[in-house]
C-alpha cells in the first residue's frame, strides 16, 4: 500500500487508499480503551465489532493513533479486560 | 461452522477515516469487504458514506469506487456491470469481479427505488446493500421512508406519525434471486448473508440495520447493544428469502420458534434518545401498542399470513 508521503504525481484524478486519512484520529479520543492481557481470552469480539478496524487479529493489539475511543470493545468485551481510562490532556 | 475467528484478517476498510464514533457504516463496510474480498467494484450512493471513505487525494477504502448520484444506484450498477461485461468478453478478467453498491435508507427507501427496481426487473448481477440508518444521516437527520413510527427527527420534531415501509418485501417480490436481512450485533450471520449473495447470479439485496449513535441519540458504545436489542424486540427480524421461501435466521428464529422469549419493543426504544419525547408524552403509550403491534403483523406476514384489505 501507498504512504501517505509518497509522492504520488502531481495531476492524478485517483484517491489513493492509506490508513489516517482523516489524520490521526487517535486525537478525537476522550476515554481510550486499556486491555489487561490477563484478562482476555482472545476470543476476538472486540477485533470484530471495532468499528474502526484499530484492535489487530493477531495478539489483539489496539492502534492508538488512529482508535477514537468509542468504547465499543469495552462494552462487548465479555470478560471484562477493556477498560476505558481517562486520556491525560494533551 | 462460521466463527469469528475464521473471518479473514485483511482490512480493505481502513482505520483513521472521517466517520463518527462508533459508525455503524464503517462496520457494515468492513465486514461486507472480509466477505467480498478484493476483486469488488464498489458503488456507493450519495450518504455518509460518500464523505467517511475520505476526500481527494485519499481515500479509506482500498478499492475500485464510485461515487454516484443520489438516485442512480440501480442505474449505475446496471452500466458498471455491462461494462465489465464487455470488458470480460475481451479476455481483461482471470475472474470477473463482483459489483456491490451500498445506499442509504434515503437512497433506498425513497430516492432511489426506482433505478433499484429496474435493475432488479433485468436481474442485473450485482449486490445491493442498503445501510438503514431510518433517517437521511448525512445531510443532519431528516425522516425517511425508514424512519419507525414514533422516532424524532429534524423533520419530524413531535415524532414521526406515519409506520415505515418494508422495502426486503418489496424486493422479495420482485421475485429476485436472494433478498436478506443482517444485524450488526450477528457479523458472522451478516458474513454469511454476503457470502451466498456473492455467490449467486442475479440481483441481491440486503439490508443492514445501521443504529447510528448521533442520529439516533445514544453513547457511541451502545451501537452494538441497540443492534442487537432490535433484534431481540422484533423491531429488526433477520431473515433470508430465496426461490420463494423464507427462512428466518439467528435470534428472529429463535423468538419465533418459542425458544427465547422475545423483548418489549420499551426496551429497545427507550435507550435512544430519537424516542425520549414520545415516551415522555400521553400519546407515548399508544405509539409504544402501535410499534408493538407493527412488529407481531411483520412476523405474521414472515409467516405467511396475508391481510384482509389485500
Ligand atoms: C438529488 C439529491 N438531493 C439531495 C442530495 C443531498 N444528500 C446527500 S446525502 C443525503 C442523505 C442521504 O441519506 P441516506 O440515503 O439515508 O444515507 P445516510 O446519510 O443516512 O447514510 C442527501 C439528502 C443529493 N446528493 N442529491
Ligand atoms: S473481547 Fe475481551 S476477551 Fe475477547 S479478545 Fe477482546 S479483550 Fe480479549
Ligand atoms: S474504542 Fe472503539 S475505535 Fe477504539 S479500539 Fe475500541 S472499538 Fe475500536
Ligand atoms: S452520522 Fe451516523 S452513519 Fe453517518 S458517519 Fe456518523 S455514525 Fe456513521
Amino acid at each position: 500500500m501507498i504512504e501517505k508521503d509518497d509522492d504520488i504525481g502531481y495531476i492524478n484524478s485517483i484517491s489513493l487508499p492509506i490508513k489516517g486519512c482523516a489524520g490521526d484520529t487517535g486525537e478525537w479520543r476522550i476515554f481510550k480503551p486499556v486491555k489487561d492481557a490477563e484478562k482476555c481470552n482472545e476470543c476476538l469480539l472486540c477485533w470484530i465489532y471495532c468499528p474502526e478496524a484499530t484492535i489487530s487479529k493477531e495478539g489483539v493489539e489496539i492502534d492508538y493513533q488512529y482508535c477514537k475511543g468509542c468504547g465499543i470493545c469495552a462494552v462487548e468485551c465479555p470478560t471484562g479486560a477493556i477498560t476505558m481510562v481517562k486520556e491525560e490532556k494533551r | 461452522m462460521v466463527t469469528v475467528r475464521k473471518l479473514p484478517e485483511e482490512e480493505l476498510f481502513l482505520p483513521g477515516s472521517v466517520a463518527c464514533q462508533g459508525c455503524p457504516s464503517s462496520l457494515g463496510l468492513r465486514i461486507a469487504f472480509k466477505a467480498l474480498g478484493k476483486n469488488t467494484v464498489l458503488i456507493v450512493v450519495a450518504s455518509c458514506t460518500s464523505v467517511l471513505q475520505g476526500s481527494y487525494p485519499y481515500s479509506a477504502i482500498n478499492l475500485p469506487l464510485y461515487n454516484v448520484a443520489f438516485a442512480t444506484g440501480g442505474a449505475s450498477a446496471s452500466g458498471v456491470v455491462a461494462g465489465i461485461r464487455a470488458l470480460a468478453k475481451r479476455g481483461v478478467f482471470e475472474e470477473e469481479p463482483t459489483v456491490l453498491v451500498w445506499a442509504g435508507d434515503g437512497g433506498t427507501y425513497d430516492i432511489g427505488i426506482q433505478s433499484l427496481s429496474g435493475a432488479a426487473e433485468r436481474e442485473t448481477d450485482f449486490i445491493y446493500v442498503c445501510l438503514n440508518n431510518e433517517m437521511y444521516s448525512n445531510t443532519g437527520t431528516q425522516r425517511s421512508g425508514a424512519t419507525p413510527l414514533g422516532a424524532w427527527t429534524t423533520t419530524t420534531p413531535g415524532g414521526k406519525a406515519q409506520h415505515r415501509k418494508d422495502i426486503a418485501q418489496i424486493m422479495i417480490a420482485h421475485k429476485i434471486p436472494y433478498v436478506a436481512t443482517a444485524s450488526l450485533a450477528y457479523p458472522v450471520d451478516f458474513y454469511q448473508k454476503m457470502l451466498k449473495a456473492n455467490s449467486i447470479r442475479g440481483t441481491k439485496y440486503i439490508e443492514l440495520l445501521a443504529p447510528c449513535p448521533p442520529g439516533w441519540k445514544f453513547a457511541a458504545d451502545q451501537m452494538i447493544e441497540v443492534s442487537r436489542k432490535a433484534v431481540e424486540s422484533g423491531m429488526w427480524l433477520l431473515y433470508e428469502h430465496e426461490q420463494g421461501d423464507t427462512r428466518l435466521t439467528g435470534v428472529t428464529r429463535r423468538i419465533i420458534e418459542g425458544k427465547v422469549k422475545k423483548r418489549p419493543v420499551k426496551d429497545y426504544i427507550e435507550i435512544q434518545g430519537r424516542f425520549s419525547n414520545i415516551l415522555a408524552s400521553r400519546e407515548g403509550q399508544e405509539a409504544e401498542e402501535m410499534l408493538e403491534s407493527e412488529v407481531s403483523e411483520s412476523i405474521k406476514r414472515l409467516q405467511g399470513w396475508v391481510p384482509e384489505y389485500i
